[in-house]
């Protein structure tokens, strides 16, 4: 949670002065679901994104090196600079990837589901969605599906309340996300998506019912975007008791009082966390300016297989 | 080539369904997804037997769901199954143009190679049966204009068989485009121990030395019956059949228009903005020189496709309207060549 929170800070600081082009999307304050559900997976298992999505492949697995030289649009990124913040994938930690399409990375993640099921690998897949994109089609779509082939398809609706600058609570009468699951036959349940145990506590359960063929599920997790919907969005629309609420109830913070309460560690242990993370970041974003861009012949290249 | 052996059964359909049938059964990562195909062997009874040899977890009947169908195909080509969708009449890419648009088109290069999406997605058109101006639509120019995509387009049961062999077998998406007034037509069985037609690679269906005709799906049959009116005044058309938009085979279009110069494009899709004006552009382009006349394009009227049968009839190119377009091209300076 630590490194997602500096990448992402990090990120957001690069983008406002252009080292970073395109659009960049944070999830600052909603890293506790992407470490929740990312560590009850194994490497095998498949996660498809959404445009914020660059928490979810660190918590899968992903280079951190590779994945700033990424959003820079250099070669040695991991979609050789040729994907950025909002294609950011990586096949071999089992991440199909970021998707700029909102709801699109629902579907994907069932069709993974789907060759789990007939290759036999036991493997699940995981969908990451906000609750903006449960008013797609795609989403009822592939969560009917899911449902009627039985698949081991986890659907993580991450709800930070504002789809885009818009309210969601003002664009559906419905009071949660979870209940949709009862229209489908899924197990639809709300958690708290800024506790993290709880997170991994409910993912983990998702898993184990899936991988005995007992899928899909689906899980709310009530958190708060902490940025804008973009780098750069004054974000006017939100009321300053409510970003001040979801202050309070920082995912770092309730994980840290917790680990200190316990005694699990020491608050000198957790200071080193966070500082090796900021060095960690450090050293990507020095790896990424300093990496090269694609050769003029990859724009080229890759549109076919052969 | 238009008149089938009398003696064989055999059909365009059937060519299909084998192709489809024995790329199963070599390869278990195939499977078959779409509203009907299974248990009811699909509205037009092309995948009938597929069900009933391959089970219910290969050959999956779906809900009318074409996007979300359509997007989990996506997602599974991505991670280890060889998925052939089928969506049941092109028009209805209008439900479900995301995943062919912004997804099994895109992310192989998004993610540098990361990912590949052998993917086929079979779909039909055809107009002629007064089945209404969203029944009837020939939308492969949409397709082709998205680079990722493969378009097939097969107009013999020959073709049917082994370009869906090769669109099974590809690496990438491949639209397959059957076209339903060529189901029932009849040809030998095609030998399944040959090795499949590559994509991209056009046939010169009826060579000629006075103008080039290409054409794909069910215009080729309309061109060949315009060479044979032709033929009787003296006028030697050389038929083309394209099979793939993409891969383009420029190559056999360009040995052609130089020997005959002359072009005529013919297809059934709506004329404007369609695929023949690229091919018109793509041939003035490389062969200016040995043009006698503009390449001429064929194709149906800016309308939706009429439901009314004589206005259908009148929207849907013809042999007449074939004939015509080459009589013009002959009659540009130059003469005919010689």
């Amino acid at each position: 949670m630590a490194l997602i929170r500096a990448f992402e800070t990090r990120v957001g600081a690069l983008y406002r002065t252009s080292a970073i082009p395109g659009f960049i999307h944070t999830s600052v304050g909603q890293e506790a679901v992407a470490v929740g559900v990312c560590r009850a997976l194994r490497a095998d298992d498949w996660v498809a994104t959404t445009h914020r999505g660059h928490g979810h492949c660190l918590a899968k697995g992903a280079d951190v090196d590779a994945a700033m030289a990424e959003l820079f649009g250099k070669a040695s990124g991991l979609c050789k600079g040729k994907g950025g913040s909002m294609h950011i994938a990586d096949a071999a930690k089992g991440i199909l990837g970021a998707n700029a399409i909102v709801g699109a990375s629902v579907p994907l993640a069932v069709g993974a589901a789907l060759s789990a099921k007939l290759l036999g690998t036991d493997g699940v897949a995981v969908a990451f969605f906000g609750e903006g994109a449960v008013a797609q089609g795609a989403f009822h779509e592939a969560i009917n599906l899911a449902a009627i082939w039985d698949l081991p398809a986890i659907f993580v609706c991450e709800n930070n309340h504002y789809a885009e600058f818009t309210d969601s609570r003002t664009m559906s009468r419905r009071e949660t996300v979870a209940e949709i699951g009862a229209a489908y036959g899924v197990d639809g349940r709300r958690i708290d998506g800024n506790d993290v145990e709880a997170v991994h506590e409910a993912a983990a359960d998702a898993v184990e019912r899936c991988r005995h063929g007992d899928g899909p599920a689906l899980l709310e997790a009530m958190t708060y975007r902490w940025q804008g919907h973009y780098e750069g969005d004054p974000q006017a629309y939100k009321p300053s008791d409510e970003v001040d609420e979801w202050h309070a109830r920082d995912p770092l913070a309730i994980a840290r009082a917790r680990l200190e309460e316990r005694g699990v560690a020491a608050a000198v242990e957790l200071d080193r966390i966070v500082r090796d993370a900021e060095e960690r970041v450090d050293a990507a974003e020095a790896f990424a300016r300093s990496a090269e861009y694609p050769a003029e012949e990859e724009a080229f290249t890759d549109v076919y297989s052969a | 080539m238009s008149i089938a052996p009398e003696a064989s059964r055999y059909r365009y359909m059937d060519a299909v369904r084998d192709a489809i049938a024995d790329e199963m059964r070599a390869d278990p990562r195939v499977v078959l997804l779409g509203i009907d195909v299974g248990a009811g062997g699909g509205i037009f009874a092309v995948t009938r037997g597929l069900y009933e040899e391959f089970g219910p977890e290969r050959v999956r009947d779906t809900p009318i769901s074409e996007s979300g169908v359509l997007g989990a195909a996506v997602g599974a080509a991505a991670t280890g199954l060889k998925p052939i969708v089928e969506l049941m009449f092109m028009d209805f890419l209008g439900v479900c143009f995301d995943p062919l648009l912004n997804q099994a088109s895109k992310l192989r290069y998004m993610t540098g190679g990361g990912l590949s999406f052998p993917l086929v997605v079979r779909t039909q058109t055809g107009a002629g049966r007064s089945s209404g101006a969203q029944h009837s639509q020939s939308l492969e120019a949409i397709v082709a204009h998205v680079p990722g995509l493969k378009v097939v387009l097969p107009s013999t049961v020959a073709d049917a068989y082994s370009l869906m062999r090769s669109a099974i077998r590809d690496p990438d998406p491949v639209v397959y485009v059957e076209n339903r007034t060529l189901y029932s037509r009849r040809d030998v069985r095609p030998d399944a121990t040959q090795e499949p037609a590559p994509l991209g690679s056009a046939r010169v269906v009826r060579p000629g030395s006075d103008v080039t005709v290409v054409a794909w799906s069910r215009m080729v049959e309309v061109s060949l019956e315009a060479a044979e009116t032709l033929a009787g005044n003296g006028v030697d058309l050389e038929v083309i059949d394209l099979r793939s938009l993409v891969p383009l085979d420029l190559a056999t279009l360009l040995e052609s228009v130089r020997r005959t110069g002359r072009m005529v494009v013919v297809h059934e899709a709506v004329q404007s903005f369609g695929a023949g004006a690229e091919i018109a552009q793509l041939v003035t382009e490389h062969a200016f020189d040995d043009l006698r006349a503009p390449v001429a394009r064929v194709g149906a009227p800016a309308v939706p496709m009429p439901f009314s049968p004589p206005l259908e009839a009148l929207c849907i190119p013809g042999v007449d309207r074939v004939v015509a377009a080459v009589e013009q091209t002959l009659s540009r300076p130059g003469g005919r060549s010689q």
